[in-house]
């Protein structure tokens, strides 16, 4: 039952060296970004757009590569950038899913029963589907900066404010379906929080593409919006996730479901929790019939983030400020 | 879409006050205090509901019109579904190349050989209809059908959840007890603390399963730290009082499952143990369960009341239960030092005590206080375990041990195996429709010249994503290359290369 403190004491080492990590990393795709396809600042995203689609049978390569010419010393440099920043990610992920391994041995049990170890879980989770993601997709790895920066922000959170020393678990959490549940709703949420991501920089492309087709410009839109893959690839993408995600986020509500039965007598309480991942769910069942419905399509991605606004609210505002039966924040 | 879009964002803007605000079915203590300190407003939002937000009038409004639109929308998509799944795939349009995606590529296999060869390259996944067309075989397929059989399985279900929901609080009922250890309860509604009944249990239609338990002991154990790790209350229990053939043991998170009903354990406390010397002589044993006011030491308050023979020979007794107490100066505890508690075990308990002598009253009052109004204060003391306090009048008081009690809680709600179907059901559906991708690909298989019989066979193929339509390109790229390994290439001189137009 006792915690092994030296072994909690490097778990929260190499969490630490995993957020320097991914902050090395994230200065190597922040090269890759900033050193490749320049001078596509100037080619319009019109034909771009029709190029989606045109009835080729082998996939074009992405729309964005073939603009206007790209000095290839400047692509050398910027394909460098990003193969060592995938190094430096891997290795960072290696070392996060060390330090929770090993927080694991620590406490004997599961280590996602805190806010600190929760955005832990969601940090490696996001890293791992945007590498899973670039396996699939290399071309997606010049958005490495983008998603690398909100898992550092979650993490470098996580390690100060919400840190609580491992301890062992009340015995309200003593149950098989902490591995279950929390897991399913960590996975998703980590999924979820790289679709609003890309979301995000969907809505910062139509942005500049609309800007662009009125003859007018921002610098502000411009200096990221042109240089990003085509809306409808970010779109398609940012579904495609939380697609994936939903049916997760449903089972881990379901999971909590059978967990509150066992737990404190009935299967669903209203407790502040609850409804808020009620909400989410609510939201993001929304945001998947705004994006099937013509005519409502382009409010999807605000629907979209309202839902990640949910579930994040759901994290920082229940756990900290309301009171309610899921209190395991360890912030006391 | 629109009318259901628009119903679903009201159903999470509804649900927010009632996790900002306190709500009534939680927490009425909370509630009660919250309208009072906001006056007006408090009264005012307490009329429109927002204290029970998921029992309000508008939150069931809302999500049964959804439910309605959700059922009119349902019941036609069953209907085309399950016509589409009877229906051949549909006939080729004049024009395939002019499809999302296309190609075209000759062989030297004759139309209706490599018809043949299509039709099972594409596999039992693809539902194929064939048509003739003069010379040429068109080949419809079409697959990904379960998309949609997901989708309806996933709002059917959705509903079947809803009514699962609704039939399992007309039937429900839910109640707490506190119980000593040594005594027993049976299950009946009187029995009962608190109590929540659902519509059927208020009427007498559903009678409490019948069983009586008794706690024989509860048990925490400890970190180093003192924390607890781990509750354990043991029961035995049987059909009837004093009837007990089984016992077990009730965890957090190992509820008791007895054929219908639920028993938790939820709380716990401790109930000390005195006796009194009256007024009037006599002497009396008392023991009352006392309330942890705070969860991490247990410190505990409660109250003994004791009716004495004859006018103003009333005891009540007003009491602090430190399991391990310390004085609140850091120093010995001695008669005037304010006690408290520095840990939930019971190092060294004692019981800080205010004796009143009166008269009780009959009022019907809480078991944890007081009705002080016709009582007269006769002093104070701090006992340790075993010690005594003797006040004006002949009155003392002595505290003898103490035992624990644990809140118990029984649940009952018939619905809930059918519910977890219809949540399984509605996860299977989801992955399926948000997984299974709707394609149709058509292939026209003729020859290339009508007249010359020995002329190569022309294959165009054209196809569509009806839903998600994520890499079809490649997808597609692909169907086009096992297509083109049906049929033998034509082989022509100096052309060795197999001929593809694209």
């Amino acid at each position: 039952m006792a915690v092994n403190t030296s072994l909690a004491h490097v778990s929260d080492t190499l969490f630490t060296t995993a957020i320097a990590t991914y902050a090395l990393a994230m200065i190597g795709y922040a090269g890759e970004y900033a050193f490749g396809h320049r001078g596509k600042v100037n080619a319009t995203a019109v034909p771009q757009r029709e190029l989606v689609g045109a009835g080729a049978p082998v996939p074009p390569p992405p729309p964005i590569e073939q603009a206007a010419p790209v000095s290839t010393s400047r692509n050398a440099a910027a394909s460098r950038f990003g193969r060592a920043a995938v190094v430096i990610t891997i290795v960072g992920a290696l070392l996060h899913l060390t330090s929770i391994a090993i927080r694991g041995a620590a406490v004997d049990e599961v280590p996602w029963s805190n806010m600190y170890e929760f955005a832990s879980v969601v940090g490696v989770i996001a890293v791992l589907a945007f590498l899973v993601g670039m396996a699939r997709m290399p071309q997606i790895r010049y958005l490495g900066l983008f998603v690398m920066f909100p898992v550092v922000v979650i993490m470098f959170l996580a390690g100060t404010v919400l840190y609580s020393r491992a301890s062992p678990l009340v015995p309200a959490l003593q149950s098989y379906w902490l591995a279950i549940h929390v897991t399913a709703a960590a996975s998703s949420e980590g999924i979820l929080m790289t679709s609003s991501v890309l979301t995000v920089l969907y809505l910062v492309r139509r942005r500049h593409d609309a800007l662009v087709l009125s003859g007018r410009s921002s610098r502000l839109t411009a200096a990221i919006g042109a240089r990003l893959p085509t809306p409808a690839t970010l779109d398609k993408v940012a579904y495609r996730l939380a697609a994936f995600a939903f049916p997760i986020y449903t089972f881990g509500i379901i999971c909590g479901a059978i967990w509150a039965e066992a737990a404190w007598g009935r299967y669903w309480g209203w407790d502040p929790k609850e409804t808020w991942a009620f909400i989410a769910w609510v939201v993001y069942a929304a945001y998947l019939h705004t994006r099937a419905t013509a005519g409502l399509k382009k409010w999807a991605p605000w629907v979209n983030l309202l839902g990640f606004g949910a579930m994040t609210f759901n994290f920082f505002v229940v756990n900290i400020v309301i009171s309610g039966l899921h209190s395991y924040a360890g912030l006391n | 879409m629109r009318t259901a879009l628009v119903l679903l964002f009201l159903l999470a803007v509804a649900a927010v006050p009632g996790s900002l605000l306190p709500q009534r079915p939680l927490n009425p203590d909370k509630t009660r205090s919250y309208i009072a300190s906001h006056g007006a407003w408090g009264q005012f939002l307490d009329h429109i509901g927002m204290f029970d937000v998921f029992g309000s009038v508008w939150f069931a409004a809302i999500y049964l019109l959804l439910f309605i639109s959700l059922i009119g929308c349902l019941i036609p998509r069953i209907r085309v579904h399950a016509r589409a799944m009877r229906a051949k795939p549909l006939a080729a349009p004049k024009h395939v190349e002019r499809l999302p995606e296309s190609g075209s590529f000759e062989t030297s296999a004759t139309p209706t050989e490599f018809a043949d060869a299509a039709r099972s390259a594409l596999g039992r996944r693809w539902r194929v209809a064939r048509r003739q067309q003069g010379q040429t075989i068109v080949l419809s397929a079409e697959k990904g059908y379960s998309r949609e059989t997901g989708n309806l399985i996933f709002h059917i279900a959705l509903v079947v959840a809803l009514i699962a929901i609704a039939v399992g609080r007309l039937y429900s009922y839910e109640g707490s007890r506190v119980l000593r250890e040594g005594s027993e309860f049976c299950n009946e509604y009187s029995q009962y603390d608190t109590s929540r009944l659902g519509r059927f249990a208020q009427d007498g239609k559903v009678s409490p399963a019948p069983f009586c338990m008794t706690l024989n002991k509860f048990s925490v154990a400890y970190s180093a730290a003192s924390e607890p790790t781990n509750f354990a209350a043991n029961v035995s229990y049987g059909p009837a009082e004093n009837d007990h053939a089984h016992t077990d043991t009730i965890k957090v998170n190992h509820p008791l499952r007895l054929e219908g009903d639920r028993v938790y354990l939820i709380t716990h406390g401790y109930s000390p143990e005195i006796t009194i010397h009256m007024p009037d002589g006599s002497t009396r044993p008392d023991t009352a369960d006392f309330i942890p006011t705070n969860p991490t030491t247990y410190l505990s308050e409660g109250a003994f009341q004791e009716l004495g023979k004859g006018s103003g020979n009333d005891v009540g007794i007003e009491g602090l239960f430190a399991p391990t107490g310390v004085s609140q100066d850091g120093g010995p505890i001695t008669a005037n030092s304010i006690v408290t508690s520095s840990s939930p075990r019971t190092d060294n308990p004692v019981l800080a005590i205010t004796v009143y002598t009166g008269d009780a009253g009959n009022t019907v009052h809480s078991v944890y206080s007081l009705d002080k109004t016709n009582l007269k204060s006769i002093g104070s003391a701090n006992l340790a375990l075993g010690q005594s306090a003797t006040f004006a009048g002949g009155v003392s008081v002595t505290f003898n041990g103490y035992v624990q009690w644990a809140g118990l809680q029984v649940s009952h709600d018939p619905s809930q195996l059918y519910l977890l179907g219809a949540a399984t059901a509605m996860v299977i559906g989801l992955i399926g429709s948000l997984a299974i991708r709707r394609r149709r690909l058509w292939i026209k298989i003729g020859p290339a010249s009508l007249t010359d019989s020995r002329s190569p066979t022309v294959v165009s193929v054209g196809g569509l994503a009806r839903s998600d339509s994520g890499n079809f390109t490649d997808e597609f790229a692909g169907w086009l290359e096992r297509l083109r390994s049906c049929g033998p290439p034509i082989e022509r001189a100096g052309d060795p290369v197999p001929a593809g137009k694209e």
